[in-house]
């Protein structure tokens, strides 16, 4: 690692923060990709499009990147799609009962000193790593 | 403007995922092998999402109500409870499985490759059971 992945990591990381720095301002609600999302699921009566436009702008970044950044998606699939699907319903499942993901926790929880969120980031990067020590160092299953 | 909002902060949003690396499960990977080749680029990411978020929360907490709403709409609860550790320890076991969560996952539908489908799929399918069983149990336990 070294000034050519650095820089665009504080420049990424900047776009986040200004990104649900706005929601905030803007429009009082929390960055949480999870929570927005969530509020999908159980869509309620004026608490919908703006969730939708959210998603919809997430995608329209992402069909964006390829102008900007060389290879956005890179290893998108270095995964099976048996491990894709136990990873995204995990994923799921978890950022639901537990109330948030690395947006919602982890950017805009632990930027307010949220209890929750410190205890939550704390937990997901901890099972996070131990997950990829099992599976790359015990297992010798990912690449 | 909520919709115009919510999709010019999901559209920044997406971007700085990118730019940052989040939208590359490897880089994801890299970050969470701590016994590996750590890359620990990922942290860069967080620290100025967190840094910038974290002047932005400041500023709201002076604010009586955000520019285009009547209220903010923020999380109250402070209590760690069984529920917030459970899943997040299982959203890290995810993340950790295929690199990807919930924002990079739908900003990667934007390449158009079928693993960002399948992943933002089985993550939405795990967000209904998580509500499902959440339902479950509170209507055990309710009087």
């Amino acid at each position: 690692m070294d000034s050519s992945t650095i820089l665009p990591a504080l420049a990424g990381g900047t776009l986040i923060g200004l990104a649900a720095a706005a929601l905030l301002l803007l429009s009082g609600r929390v960055a949480g990709v999870s929570g927005i999302v969530g509020g999908l699921l159980a869509p309620q009566a004026g608490d919908t499009a703006w969730r939708v436009f959210f998603v919809a702008g997430l995608v329209a970044g992402g069909m964006l990147l390829p102008a900007l950044v060389a290879e956005p998606f890179r290893g998108l699939d270095v995964t099976t799609p048996a491990r894709l699907v136990a990873a995204g319903l995990l994923v799921g499942f978890g950022a639901r009962l537990g109330n948030g993901c690395t947006s919602g926790h982890g950017v805009c929880g632990v930027s307010r000193l949220a209890p929750r969120s410190l205890v939550a980031t704390a937990t997901f990067m901890a099972t996070g790593a131990l997950t990829v020590f099992v599976t790359r160092h015990l297992l010798g299953v990912l690449p | 403007m909520t919709g115009l909002i919510a999709f010019l902060v999901g559209l920044v949003f997406a971007l700085g995922l990118g730019v940052g690396g989040m939208t590359q499960p490897p880089r994801v990977l890299a970050f969470l092998d701590v016994a590996g080749a750590w890359d620990p680029t990922l942290a860069f990411v967080m620290a100025a999402a967190v840094a910038v978020y974290a002047v932005a929360a400041r500023v709201a907490g002076h604010q009586a109500h955000p520019v285009y709403a009547a209220t903010f709409a923020l999380p109250t609860r402070r209590d760690i409870d069984p529920s917030l550790v459970g899943g997040a320890a299982l959203f890290g076991v995810g993340w950790g499985l295929a690199g990807l969560c919930p924002g990079p996952a739908l900003t990667s539908l934007g390449s158009g490759a079928p693993a960002a489908l399948l992943f933002v799929v089985a993550m939405l399918a795990g967000m209904m059971l998580a509500t499902r069983s959440q339902r479950r149990v509170a209507g055990l336990v309710a009087p």
